[in-house]
């Protein structure tokens, strides 16, 4: 199983490294977003403030397109139904496509992350970045889990481009809060009267084991249903 | 055509029973019409009982009486969608992969969401009422949006086409992960309210002690809307049957393939 997950993942990178469309399409739109929600909020205090559900927003708006993107790579030539007939696992292909997944979001967030820092003058306490980069690793893990999932249910089938963000968005909800709420202790920007008012470091961890609990969840949820979704889809 | 039904009725068991023998478009038997009458019935005693006989309550007069058809639908929405998660898993893992749970399934998400619709549509109704505002971002509140956004999607999953049993498979495995995503977010939205105590809003019915004839009217919606949601989906899911066995009739070559599927050898 882990081999062909290492496999199938290298593929999928290997097709990015070669095709460049996501550094070249996703990446800019991301940074799109986080330039729109400034002339959409327009005050500098208000988007430093939100910034963190800012940032979460604009991943997962990120995470449509590149599960879109990740199962058109599948489904044009058939190639998954190929995969499928040639007996490989099913539970590999998810882990593979999700650690590919995981890997592009990492990427995607790191940069967006300094978009934030650039864009929004939002600054992480030094005490918050080890909370900071575990927080963005298991929510990453969550959303490429849950992305690959519902990626799956809904490749090959007709309208999957407006169906995607219907199934996906009410799922990464909790991703999407207890992501925001950890940044927002990290970055120390809750709080009702001052931007840098009342929020500890330690408020964030609660939120970490969330995050923790719902991508445990979903990797073995989608361990086990991507082989039925797989059949005959 | 007539060679399908034997075989179609060997595959569904209990479903094929009032297929046999009223074959004719017909949706109804003897059962779901009594059913049917009943939930006229019961649903004229809760009119009579929601709007003459109960009282108006004291703090919040006569907009207490929404509550009669809030918290049956929101009962039976949840009703709906636990029977479509039950359907779903039944679905799957029985070894028959019967259709007829596919379609329970399908039905009571349907009907379900209806419900849902009505309970958000009334609680908006009655917070303006009671709270001044349609919306507040109580932890119940948004878990019930949501849960009917989730299902909203489910019935479009189901509408995605493919073979009946594909379509089942699909839309039974999304009917298991909305079962494990609802606590997810309830209690991810929980948290979020708990941790932020701004406008934490009571819930009225707490506190308030209710009145016999109040508490009474309350049940009879209970009964009127679970049996309306019973015989809602008994029916839903007839015709669902027969949606499947028109689009079957349409495609004769692809039916003598799921039937040489369906009978354990393989095609091909």
């Amino acid at each position: 199983m882990w081999q062909t997950a290492r496999l199938v993942a290298a593929k999928d990178l290997n097709i990015e490294w070669r095709s460049r469309q996501v550094t070249n399409q996703v990446l800019p739109f991301a940074g799109l977003t986080l330039v729109l929600f400034a002339f959409a909020l327009d005050r500098d205090d208000i988007t430093a403030r939100v910034a963190p559900g800012l940032f979460w927003l604009a991943t997962t708006f990120s995470l449509i397109v590149l599960v879109q993107r990740a199962f058109a790579v599948e489904t044009s030539d058939g190639a998954l139904d190929t995969l499928r007939v040639a007996g490989v696992d099913p539970a590999g292909i998810y882990l593979g496509k999700s650690l590919a997944l995981a890997a592009q979001l990492i990427v995607l967030e790191a940069l967006l992350l300094l978009g934030v820092i650039v864009f929004y003058a939002s600054h992480i306490r030094p005490a918050g970045i080890v909370l900071v980069i575990i927080t963005a690793l298991l929510a990453t893990c969550g959303l490429a889990f849950v992305g690959t999932l519902y990626g799956g249910l809904a490749a090959g089938a007709k309208g999957r481009e407006t169906l995607l963000p219907l199934l996906l968005l009410p799922v990464v909800a909790p991703v999407l809060i207890g992501a925001t709420r950890a940044f927002e202790a990290a970055f120390g920007t809750r709080g009702g009267a001052g931007i840098r008012a009342g929020v500890e470091i330690s408020d964030g961890w609660p939120w970490v084991g969330m995050l923790a609990i719902f991508a445990a969840v979903f990797g073995a949820a989608g361990v086990l249903a991507f082989g039925p979704l797989l059949e005959e889809a | 055509m007539s060679a399908t039904v034997p075989n179609i009725q060997s595959q569904q068991g209990v479903d094929a029973s009032w297929v046999s023998r009223r074959w004719r478009g017909i949706t109804s038997t003897g059962f779901s019409r009594f059913l049917g009458i009943l939930a006229i019935v019961l649903t004229v005693w809760l009119v009579l009982f929601g709007l003459i006989f109960s009282p108006p309550d004291i703090t919040q007069q006569s907009s207490v009486r929404i509550m009669y058809i809030h918290v049956p639908t929101a009962w039976v929405a949840y009703l709906a969608f636990g029977v479509t998660g039950l359907s779903s898993a039944m679905y799957l893992f029985r070894k028959k992969h019967s259709l007829i749970w596919d379609r329970f399934a399908g039905a009571s998400a349907e009907v379900g969401v209806m419900f849902m619709g009505l309970t958000l549509v009334t609680g908006a109704l009655w917070g303006r009422l009671t709270w001044g505002v349609y919306w507040a971002w109580d932890a119940r509140l948004t878990t019930t949006a949501f849960l009917f956004v989730t299902y909203v999607g489910y019935l479009a999953v189901r509408r995605l086409g493919g073979s009946h049993h594909a379509r089942a498979r699909r839309s039974g495995v999304l009917g298991l992960l909305a079962v494990l995503e609802i606590p997810l977010v309830h209690f991810s939205v929980k948290l979020w309210r708990s941790l932020h105590q701004e406008a934490s809003v009571a819930n009225p019915s707490g506190d308030v002690k209710m009145d016999g004839l109040m508490l009474f009217s309350l049940f009879v919606g209970l009964i009127a809307f679970s049996s309306l949601y019973f015989w809602l989906v008994l029916h839903r899911q007839r015709v669902m049957y027969l949606e499947d066995r028109y689009e079957d009739a349409d495609l004769d070559t692809a039916l003598a393939e799921r039937r040489a599927e369906s009978t354990g050898g393989s095609h091909g």
